[in-house]
């Protein structure tokens, strides 16, 4: 996992649950299929838009809702690398840090717009607004988190810890 | 200094003779429950065969098939059948399909325990506070770790103390309590916490309507939602779990990150509005607005007490012309008392058609989806944009009772004018 992430945001507002990121009505087909129709209820073109912008900047409380993995796994597929918010409902969370995904709480997340270009130093706890020319501290990730992190997720923490074959 | 059940729970699970809120533990697991939607095919069945492709422990391990049963398409049917061909390789005794929501089955069947730590692959595993566990919520890969050593690492929670002092009026149910408790603590303001429900007026209710209270802690963000376990949650249990219990209280003098003091003898019928659950008025605010679908069942609603109650409140009458009446009673055990009682038979001859015990019209995957511009109340958990189908579709939550006379009346009504 590289330390120090650069990529354009997606912005978008508080309360993204995971019904928007993942709708249920199409949790049947595989997470590609599904992919096409994720953020639909907010922006139908967020599958056109994420393979280019490869950092998710939400308000407060994303993630709420249901436990459903594939919100994340939807968003690793379409190229989504980190996610940034004021903060997380607490599965959606774990869900991204199992996944390997860097989650990060900023205070400051609404100052940040779609397009923006963005530095993020994950093991300072800062982010840099290239386009906007600010900074901003976010939570530093725990120490236990960023092992998991750095493992490339849960499984790969397992299989360092417990030993896979 | 005094703990809290959590703090009591989680400290036996990991071994340790006490812990405190903000302590990282790995836990033992009791319970791991998994579903069709969220089991097996994400993540779990690929990931295990890197680790043995054995589970740690199959008697600890139930799997319930409740979402996508019955299937209204091909790709339902084989996820179903995926998951049962799944669990009978894996020697996974406890597999259930077409019987019903799983933690509604997991309190029937005794998989909760008091003093337990149940994980389940869905958001309303939280539902088993009710029984004195804790119980949460887990992704798929969580629960492959799960699977993989038999634990998990949590961090312990603050606890948020919510007393509910009096008893319930004529009319008003626990759901409004549940409504009203999330409207005022905020769809994010137990986010990472417990919460612990206490007073008089929980201890007065039945286990079926605290079901519906724990079931929803979630909806503001907790982590668990707990109560204490008394007579009626012995009763409740007896016979029905295979070992002995742990049940833990909190001490007089546990330490509490913030508490709220609720009265429930002036409590009225509450309704959750559009899109959010924590957007909570009182029924006299938005009766008159009409209705497409009246929605009675799931795991927060569709108990025995729920159809019962809300069986006498249509009995003798006929639902309102041009909307649709759904009943999915939370299980088949449900159905079957509800049945011997006559319970549905009052329902279906006040205009309702039943429908087999499942998750699919709650979160919208079959059995009675809504179109753009329609307007469903419902007894579940969630109203959340597109949940039940149309993004453009608007979905209204209140109790049992609100949603028969809203039935009645094919608007959103005050139950209290039927009783």
């Amino acid at each position: 996992m590289e330390r120090i992430i650069k990529g354009k945001a997606l912005k978008y507002g508080d309360n993204i649950n995971t019904d928007i990121i993942s709708p249920p009505q199409y949790m049947e087909l595989s997470i590609a299929d599904a992919a096409v129709h994720a953020m639909r209820a907010v922006d139908p073109d967020f599958h056109v838009k994420a393979k280019d912008h490869s950092i998710f900047v939400a308000g407060a409380n994303l993630g709420s809702g249901s436990s459903r993995e594939t919100a994340p796994l939807t968003l690793k597929y379409l190229g989504t690398e980190v996610v940034i918010a004021r903060f997380f409902a607490r599965i959606f969370y774990r869900n991204c840090i199992n996944l390997g995904i860097p989650a990060i709480e900023c205070p400051e997340a609404d100052k940040i717009s779609e397009g923006d270009a963005l530095v993020i130093d994950l093991e300072l706890g800062a982010i840099e607004n290239i386009s906007k020319n600010e900074c901003y501290r976010c939570g530093k990730i725990p120490a236990h988190i960023f092992e998991l992190i750095e493992a490339g997720g849960l499984i790969g923490y397992l299989h360092n810890s417990v030993g896979g074959r | 200094m005094g703990k809290t059940m959590s703090e009591k729970i989680l400290a036996r699970a990991a071994g340790k003779d006490a812990a405190s809120a903000g302590d990282i533990l790995w836990v033992d697991v009791d319970r791991a429950m998994m579903d069709d939607i969220l089991g097996p095919r994400v993540e779990i069945a690929e990931g295990l065969k890197a680790f043995g492709d054995a589970v740690w422990d199959a008697d600890k391990v139930v799997i319930i098939s409740d979402h996508y049963t019955p299937p209204a398409s091909v790709k339902q049917a084989e996820i179903v059948k995926f998951t049962r061909d799944w669990a009978a390789a894996h020697n996974i005794r406890n597999y259930f399909e077409f019987v019903g929501p799983c933690h509604q089955i997991m309190a029937e069947r005794g998989f909760v325990s008091p003093g337990s730590v149940v994980l389940g692959t869905d958001s309303h595993t939280c539902m088993g506070g009710a029984l004195g566990a804790f119980a949460t919520g887990v992704g798929s890969t969580e629960m492959l770790g799960v699977l993989v050593t038999g634990k998990t690492w949590l961090r312990v929670p603050e606890t948020i103390r919510v007393e509910w002092s009096g008893e319930l009026p004529a009319g008003v149910m626990a759901k409004d309590l549940s409504l009203k408790t999330i409207g005022m603590i905020g769809h994010a303001g137990a986010t990472y916490k417990a919460v612990e429900y206490v007073g008089t007026a929980i201890s007065k209710l039945p286990v079926d309507e605290r079901m519906a209270i724990a079931n929803m802690a979630v909806e503001m963000g907790a982590k668990a939602g707990l109560m204490e376990c008394d007579a009626k949650t012995e009763a409740f249990l007896n016979g029905k779990l295979a070992e002995t219990h742990r049940a833990e209280t909190s001490d007089a003098d546990a330490v509490y990150c913030e508490s709220f003091d609720f009265d429930a003898g002036t409590l009225a019928p509450m309704i959750a509005c559009p899109h959010e659950v924590d957007n909570v008025f009182d029924v006299r605010d938005v009766r008159g607005t009409d209705i497409d679908q009246a929605y009675l069942g799931s795991c927060t609603g569709g108990r025995l007490h729920d159809l019962r109650i809300a069986a006498n409140l249509v009995k003798g009458r006929r639902k309102a012309d041009g909307i649709r009446f759904l009943v999915s009673p939370a299980s088949q055990e449900i159905w079957e008392a509800a049945e011997k009682e006559g319970v549905l038979g009052v329902l279906a001859e006040a205009g309702a058609v039943i429908l087999a015990p499942t998750c699919g019209v709650c979160v919208g995957l079959h059995s009675g989806l809504l179109g753009a511009g329609e307007r469903c109340i419902s007894s579940s958990n969630r109203n959340f944009i597109g949940r039940m189908g149309s993004k453009d579709a608007e979905i209204y939550l209140g109790s049992p009772l609100s949603v028969a006379a809203a039935a009645l009346a094919g608007r959103i009504a005050d139950s209290r004018e039927y009783l």
